[in-house]
């Protein structure tokens, strides 16, 4: 009989899952894809937070972005929609049940082009949801044509020029009502966390723009979503840190320049200003900022805005506490005396 | 019915020498934003109720004030609600169109006419009764700001008198259309009322044959436009999401809804909602909203007409291609493109039922009355969660938003039932399931809804090749297994659909097949065949599509089956042709009416009498 040592315990989050729990099915995108490490931060701030994956709802439209959800929460209900209309499938969702926690993958070309429309009433309603732009510039699975994000100037790996502005979905989504803005890059791995773990805990609606290189058909000279043109260009606004709920809340706020936000379930957001002054609640100064920073072939990235305090669309509604979608028939269908008054109005 | 038809001109005299009595119809002709809508609303119903069987149809120009507008009221004895094309009694307001109304009149109409148009100058053969209603309404309306609304009233006290409408009437109708909480207005507009009476009873002598005479054909029942009847009908049926986008002629389903959910559908402690109504950017998000919360358990809806449908194609094709029950409201207009969006068809019969790419087909229901537009849009409630689909409730103009006289609806006594749902107890005891396996042979997979607590709860949803657990695949067997299952799936529906209608005709050689509001001119059309033509014709309404073998049945029954379609191209026909084997095909026959206004029975009867070769 031998002794081994038992196996090590398995490692877990504060509900008692592994992070095995959070991850989805294999990957089908090329290696080395931004969007890959974008799915992984996902697991990671959802096993960390210790998130019931059965809360979540995950959402996409159509491209490379949106095939994604099948990569992350495995055990999450997934809805993968069609181009440009996830942001419809989500509020009816949310409609539907809004307890769930709503996530949505989608890509520059779902958003910016084919679904310009649906994601700015999104932006309008301010739906609690985390909505999560990956964004390269191209369409990947049409094999590399310019999206309406792409740069003024830059080109294609067939050199093609592209000779109209970019939207900046940011700007947009800051100027018509998003509550939650951000920009960040898939190879940061520690901003991407702090603004992903920020939207989990935001009640409204997050915005997040990744610039997510595409390495088969975005990654070369004359892109502005390349590897390098980030590390060249990227200009980090500041140094965030997210303080969960349950961790202890009375961990000093270090001094100078640190802004203390608390989000909606209690934790909290701390934002270290960097060498430049900006005020993350100031909508106007977050849009000035931006054109500026355009001019200048700046990508900023970190926490644009944040507005704790705005109602949501579905807090408009003053909707049952139980999911509509599950009520009971004593609760959806009107008494039998209800149809003789109507009956009876109308003799 | 654009060409001028002048009737030869024979001069009456006197007094008509017969009574015409509960048979005619009705046309009042004015501009549309002048309020003739409450005068024609209680012209109306005061005929209704002295019990005689009533129908009004308003045909009126998309556009908010100032183009002509004719609004039909027809009073039958004989129960006839459908249109009739022959107008009996003019009422003529409207400067604009007075003189072509009155040259298309048959010879012994009779003209009520704002006397400045001097129509009585253009026919010797009708009866004439000019009405200066400027210098009526003056006296009855101080303000003048409301006159042009108030004078409209007191052709409701002419006609009255014409035709002898009891003024009682004419006075509770008032009351009804304007409530307890404008009494001032109904005042007002009953002094209007009575100024026209006395003036008529003062200044005319009775010349036409027309009056109409207490009956008793109408007591118990109400009037209610199709609109509202689907609305109430989803309430009961405990619809959940409402998701839509403004159209003619569907708003006003939505709009009756919101009223009766407002009403009805908030909890009585809590004050909270029981449901989400939200008016979204386009149709393209109504229906992705309708969808998204189908999948998330909802009894979800939403409401649109012709274009509308065309912009919900694609979204369509995913619903049923990922198996989402939701219910689609359309209210039928004529097209193609906007079309007329004020005038009725059924036009959308053929797009509906295969709507979006790829091989797809779609359950429709055809309710063709206020009772059941309430009825079936329960059932198609029911049917889209048993299913898992997409279903169509196929309406139109005429029936949604004109007042029908109809039955006190019957309350659903069939509990709600939501389908193969499983939840976390159910996964419990199953261990796991497959999203598209079809464990029962119907064809219909077992479904989980997002926030279901279990391990095994979750599937990934999407219109992109999947195999019975719901993975991505382009394998051959998995996309061919999944579509047989799916058309097997439509197969089963043909089981449970709401049955035709069937009335056979002893010794019938022909017979037809019509859907939704046909059904009015169809059946007066019978009549009329048998008392004109003695022709025996048997008549089977759908109330569905994929049809039921009791259309089999009845087509091998017939030597010729004439099927009725409100469009150009036969598509009710084309649908039946696509089911058929060669044999059947050869005896169906077309009837088409495509002129945007409800049908009519003679258009039938000329048409059946031509091809029968009478």
């Amino acid at each position: 009989m031998s002794t081994a040592a038992p196996p090590p315990p398995k490692k877990v989050n504060r509900i008692g899952l592994e992070v095995l729990n959070y991850k989805g099915s294999k990957t089908t995108l090329c290696a080395g894809c931004g969007h890959n490490s974008i799915s992984e931060r996902i697991v990671e701030c959802f096993y960390e937070l210790g998130v019931e994956p059965y809360t979540v709802a995950k959402f996409s439209g159509i491209g490379c972005s949106s095939k994604s959800p099948a990569y992350f929460l495995g055990l999450s209900h997934g809805f993968n929609g069609v181009h440009g209309r996830m942001p419809a499938i989500a509020t009816g969702a949310l409609l539907a049940n809004h307890t769930l926690k709503g996530i949505g993958v989608t890509g520059d070309g779902d958003t910016a082009s084919i679904g310009i429309g649906q994601f700015m009433h999104l932006v309008r309603r301010n739906l609690p949801m985390i909505y999560i732009i990956e964004d390269n510039g191209v369409y990947g699975l049409t094999k590399g044509q310019f999206s309406a994000t792409a740069d003024l100037g830059s080109t294609l790996k067939t050199g093609v020029h592209n000779d109209l502005p970019p939207f900046d979905c940011c700007a947009l989504a800051l100027k018509w009502g998003a509550t939650f803005v951000a920009r960040s890059f898939s190879g940061d791995k520690k901003q991407l966390q702090a603004i992903l773990k920020t939207a989990i805990s935001h009640h409204g609606l997050s915005v997040i723009d990744v610039v997510s290189p595409c390495v088969t058909f975005n990654d070369h000279e004359g892109s502005t979503k390349s590897y390098s043109y980030m590390k060249e260009h990227e200009y980090m606004l500041q140094e965030l840190d997210f303080v969960p709920s349950y961790e202890d809340i009375s961990v000093e706020i270090p001094e100078g320049g640190v802004m203390d936000v608390q989000m909606h379930d209690g934790s909290h957001l701390r934002i270290r200003k960097l060498d430049r002054d900006f005020d993350p609640t100031d909508r106007f100064a977050a849009l000035k900022m931006l054109e500026e920073a355009e001019k200048k072939h700046e990508v900023l990235t970190g926490v644009l805005y944040v507005n704790t305090n705005k109602p949501t669309f579905l807090e408009l509604l003053n909707l049952d506490d139980a999911p509509v979608a599950t009520l009971p028939q004593s609760k959806v269908r009107p008494a039998k005396s209800v149809l003789d008054e109507v009956m009876e109005e109308l003799r | 019915m654009s060409t001028l038809e002048v009737s030869p001109a024979e001069p009456l005299s006197g007094q008509s020498s017969h009574s015409v009595i509960n048979d005619f119809s009705i046309q009042v002709a004015t501009v549309n934003g002048s309020g003739s809508q409450t005068a024609n609303s209680v012209l109306m119903r005061s005929i209704f109720q002295m019990g005689i069987p009533v129908s009004g149809k308003n045909m009126f120009p998309s556009n908010i004030a100032g183009l002509p507008t004719w609004f039909t009221i027809r009073a039958s004895k004989h129960g006839y609600i459908g249109r009739r094309k022959e107008i009996d009694f003019l009422v003529a307001m409207n400067p604009e169109t007075a003189r072509e109304d009155v040259m298309k009149l048959d010879s012994g109409a009779a003209v009520v006419y704002d006397e400045p148009l001097k129509l009585s100058e253009l026919r010797s053969d009708l009866h004439f009764y000019p009405v200066p209603f400027d210098k009526l309404v003056a006296p009855v309306c101080p303000d003048a700001k409301l006159r042009k609304l108030v004078r409209n009233m007191i052709y409701d006290g002419i006609v009255a008198w014409v035709l002898s409408i009891e003024m009682d009437e004419i006075h509770t109708a008032l009351v009804k259309q304007f409530g307890k909480r404008k009494a001032k207005a109904a005042d007002l507009n009953w002094g209007a009322a009575k100024a026209g009476f006395e003036y008529a009873a003062k200044t005319f002598t009775k010349t036409d044959p027309f009056r109409v005479e207490r009956m008793n054909e109408t007591a118990g029942k109400i009037i209610i436009d199709g609109n509202s009847a689907c609305a109430l009908g989803a309430m009961f049926a405990g619809v959940t999401v409402v998701t839509w986008y403004p159209i003619t002629p569907s708003s006003s389903l939505v709009e009756s809804l919101i009223g009766y959910m407002k009403r009805f559908r908030h909890d009585p402690e809590t004050g909270k909602a029981t449901y989400a109504i939200v008016q979204a950017e386009d149709e393209l998000a109504s229906i992705g909203m309708a969808l998204g919360a189908g999948w998330a358990g909802a009894r979800a809806m939403t409401s649109t007409a012709g274009p509308g449908i065309s912009l919900m194609s694609e979204f369509i094709g995913l619903g049923y291609y990922a198996e989402i029950p939701t219910v689609v409201f359309d209210v039928e207009r004529v097209g193609p493109s906007t079309g007329l969006p004020t005038r009725t068809a059924q036009s959308d019969i053929l797009f509906a039922a295969f709507l979006s790419h790829g091989d797809t087909k779609h359950p429709l229901f055809f309710p063709c009355s206020p009772e059941e537009c309430f009825s079936i849009s329960i059932e198609a409630f029911e049917f889209a969660e048993k299913f898992q689909t997409p279903v169509f409730v196929m309406t139109d103009l005429d029936l949604g938003m004109n007042n029908w006289m109809a039955d006190p609806f019957e309350y659903p006594e069939k509990p709600i039932h939501r389908g193969k749902v499983l939840n976390a107890e159910d996964l419990e005891k199953l261990g796991g399931f497959a999203r598209y396996k079809d464990i029962d042979g119907d064809g219909v997979g077992y479904r989980t809804l997002p926030g279901t607590n279990h391990p095994s709860a979750s599937y990934f949803t999407r219109g992109s090749g999947h195999n019975d657990k719901a993975q991505y695949t382009e394998r051959e067997d998995d996309y061919i297994n999944n579509m047989d299952r799916l058309a097997h799936k439509f197969e089963v529906m043909r089981q449970h659909v709401p049955a035709p209608v069937v009335r056979i005709a002893d010794n019938a050689k022909i017979g037809f097949v019509a859907v939704g509001t046909s059904d009015y001119a169809v059946r007066e059309s019978c009549d009329q065949l048998k008392n004109e033509y003695d022709i025996d014709a048997s008549y089977l309404r759908l109330k569905a599509y994929p049809f039921t073998e009791q259309l089999t049945d009845f087509i091998r029954s017939h030597e010729r089956v004439y099927v009725v379609d409100q469009n150009r191209d036969g598509q009710l026909l084309g649908l039946m042709r696509l089911e058929y084997d060669p044999e059947l095909i050869a005896k169906l026959r077309s009837v088409r009416y495509y002129g945007g206004l409800p049908l009519d029975a003679r258009t039938i009867t000329d048409e059946i009498i031509r091809q029968e070769g009478k």
